[in-house]
Parts: structure tokens; C-alpha cells; sequence
């Protein structure tokens, strides 16, 4: 009797299999992570709020945005591209001037008793502003902040901030607060957008 | 002739494996037009703006989109040309915001529902009104924690 040999399954396709597989894992993950600048929003003051005390103008750095997408810093006009750097000077007030924000001492952990800030960054944008324009603001605020906690970092640790571990972020955190107000919506100029 | 050959060494033909990337090929290509990738059509324009300084947003699945923009060409009949905001599948009006965050609670676990940042993908060329109403919407809804989707600029 002939005995039938089974032939051998070729396995040449396993790498086509495999292939699939590949490129099927490949398509279904998204690969683009969102990523934008976060943001937390204030809550809804409840209706028999009183109304907060004034904060002293010099822990104020507003920042007006008009429908024409004219930045505008304390009342002057500014170049966006300036705007990082005025930002920087208001949040550390190097040399403690007197038109710029009071410091407050407070405990920090890994700083001891640190200096920290008391400048609020106002932005206020008009109805007719562009989404565009606002996002270059809050880019270049971001900006300023993630500089200058960039630089603390470097003298603390040596390290940038985002190499730092979750406490000492923390910590670096609470030393620079991100302090970015958002005032309530107006319109500055009358006629902006539509509501 | 077949007949006289005695020897018996009758072995079976190897399958030929020649058409077996193709039908390899036709599952890929079928999985690649079945699979929804859980992504919702947009019926908006949705240029980002640029950014520098982005964070990545860390769990996608305690991200919910609010898109906002101009309706697409084949919407504009339908909805106009001002800029509109999209939940899910359809556009809406400002007031559903409220009920949309309440919705998106409702399908994270209990402890999760606070930590759900709303990813506001805005069209760059959109005016800020109706952002910020968006914004005053989901203060009310106390949906505190916000994303303003950017692409990462390249330096």
C-alpha cells in the first residue's frame, strides 16, 4: 500500500499573517493623543456670593484682547511676541518694584519658607476675538509659567520641570501658581460676535 | 503509461499557498472598511490652532469632545454658516451642554466623574463668543476641568 505522505503546510504565510495583524493593530489605534492646553474654570460663584474684595492693581497684569486681535497689557498695546516676557517680569518681580506683585511667604515643601506671588494674570478677550488669536495669549501665558518653573527646577533640582518627579512638580507648583483669571465674559467693544 | 507504473510513490500535490495573501489581503481590507474607530463624523470645519506649550490629556477615556466651527460645506444649507457646536454625532445648541455633560458622567464609574476634562476642539477661525458661552455653560454644569485642543507647533 502507497503511504500517502501529508504534505507539509507551508508556513511562508505566516509572516502575511502576521503582517495583518501588524497593520490591522497599526490602523485601529488612533495614534494622534489629544493634546492642548488644560485649563481648569472657575466655579460658578453661587447668587448670594459677596462680592470678592478688590485685589491691588498691582497684582494685576490684565491683558485685553479686542476684536481686532490688538493685545493690549496694562492699557498699552503689545506685540504678542513681547507679551511672554512682560509675563515673566510680572510673576517673579526680580527686583521687587513697586508697581509689581507683592510677595507672600509661604511653607513649601523641599522650598522651606518660599516667596510666592501674589499676581493674578487677567485675560479678557471681546466676543469678536478670534479663537486663533486667543490661543497664541494663553500659549505665550503658558509659556511664561512653564519658563519660569523651568528655571526653578534648574536651580532646585538641576533638572527641567518635567523630569521632576509628581512631588516635586507639586511643589514647584505651589511656588508658581498658575494664576490665569479669566474675567467674567463682557463685551468690550459692543459689537463682537452675536450672542 | 499511469497504469504500469508499479513503484506506488503516489504523493499528494502540496496545496498551493500562492493565493493565501490574498485572502489575507481581503480580511485586511475588510476589517479596514468594517472597524469604526469610535470616531464621530465631524459635520464642522475643525482647523486647530497651533500651540507650543501643550500637555497631552492623559486618560482618553475621561476625555469628552465639544467641537465648535464653522458646518461644513454640504451642512451649510442645513445649519447656516455660523460657527456651531457638535456633541457627539449631531449639532446643537448651547443649552444641550448642559445635559451632555450630565450624559457623559453617566457612562463613567462613579469615582471618574469629576476628573472628566471637556476637550474643546474650536476652529481656529471661530470668534470667541460662542466659546465663551460654552465655557459659562459648563461652569453651571460644574464641569470644571477644560482642554483647548491645539496641534503642536512645529519649532
Amino acid at each position: 500500500m502507497a503511504r500517502k505522505k501529508t504534505p507539509e503546510i507551508n508556513a511562508t504565510s505566516t509572516a502575511d499573517i502576521a503582517f495583518l495583524l501588524l497593520i490591522f493593530f497599526l490602523v485601529s489605534t488612533t495614534m494622534d493623543v489629544d493634546s492642548g492646553l488644560f485649563r481648569r474654570l472657575p466655579p460658578m460663584p453661587p447668587p448670594d456670593m459677596v462680592i470678592a474684595p478688590p485685589v491691588a492693581k498691582r497684582n494685576i497684569l490684565q491683558v485685553l484682547v479686542n476684536k481686532d486681535d490688538l493685545l493690549a497689557v496694562n492699557g498699552d498695546l503689545m506685540q504678542i511676541s513681547n507679551l511672554k516676557e512682560k509675563a515673566k517680569e510680572f510673576i517673579l518681580n526680580p527686583h521687587n518694584k513697586e508697581d509689581l506683585p507683592s510677595k507672600v511667604i509661604k511653607e513649601i515643601p523641599f522650598f522651606g519658607k518660599a516667596e510666592v506671588s501674589r499676581g493674578i494674570i487677567s485675560l479678557q478677550s471681546d466676543r469678536g476675538t478670534s479663537y486663533k488669536m486667543y490661543i497664541a495669549v494663553q500659549d505665550e501665558l503658558t509659556a511664561a509659567y512653564n519658563e519660569i518653573r523651568d528655571m526653578k527646577a534648574m536651580e532646585k533640582w538641576g533638572k527641567k520641570y518635567n523630569e521632576l518627579t509628581e512631588e516635586q512638580m507639586d511643589a514647584v507648583r505651589k511656588l508658581i501658581p498658575t494664576a490665569i483669571s479669566e474675567a467674567e465674559p463682557k463685551n468690550v467693544s459692543g459689537k463682537g460676535g452675536r450672542k | 503509461m499511469a497504469k504500469f507504473r508499479k513503484d506506488g510513490k503516489k504523493e499528494v500535490p502540496a496545496i498551493s499557498t500562492a493565493s493565501l495573501p490574498d485572502i489575507v489581503f481581503m480580511l485586511l481590507f475588510f476589517f479596514m472598511v468594517s472597524t469604526t474607530m469610535r470616531e464621530v463624523t465631524l459635520m464642522i470645519n475643525n482647523g486647530m490652532p497651533e500651540a507650543k506649550e501643550v500637555t497631552k490629556l492623559e486618560k482618553k477615556s475621561l476625555v469628552s469632545n465639544i467641537y465648535i466651527g464653522k458646518p461644513k460645506d454640504q451642512y451649510v444649507g442645513t445649519y447656516g454658516s455660523d460657527p456651531r457646536i457638535q456633541l457627539n454625532d449631531k449639532l446643537a445648541g448651547l443649552h444641550e451642554i448642559a445635559n451632555f455633560v450630565i450624559a457623559e458622567q453617566e457612562t463613567r464609574k462613579e469615582e471618574e466623574r469629576n476628573m472628566i476634562t471637556n476637550n474643546l476642539k474650536v476652529d481656529q477661525f471661530t470668534k470667541m463668543g460662542i466659546v465663551t458661552d460654552v465655557k459659562q455653560e459648563l461652569r453651571k454644569a460644574n464641569s470644571l476641568r477644560i482642554s483647548y485642543a491645539t496641534r503642536k507647533k512645529v519649532k
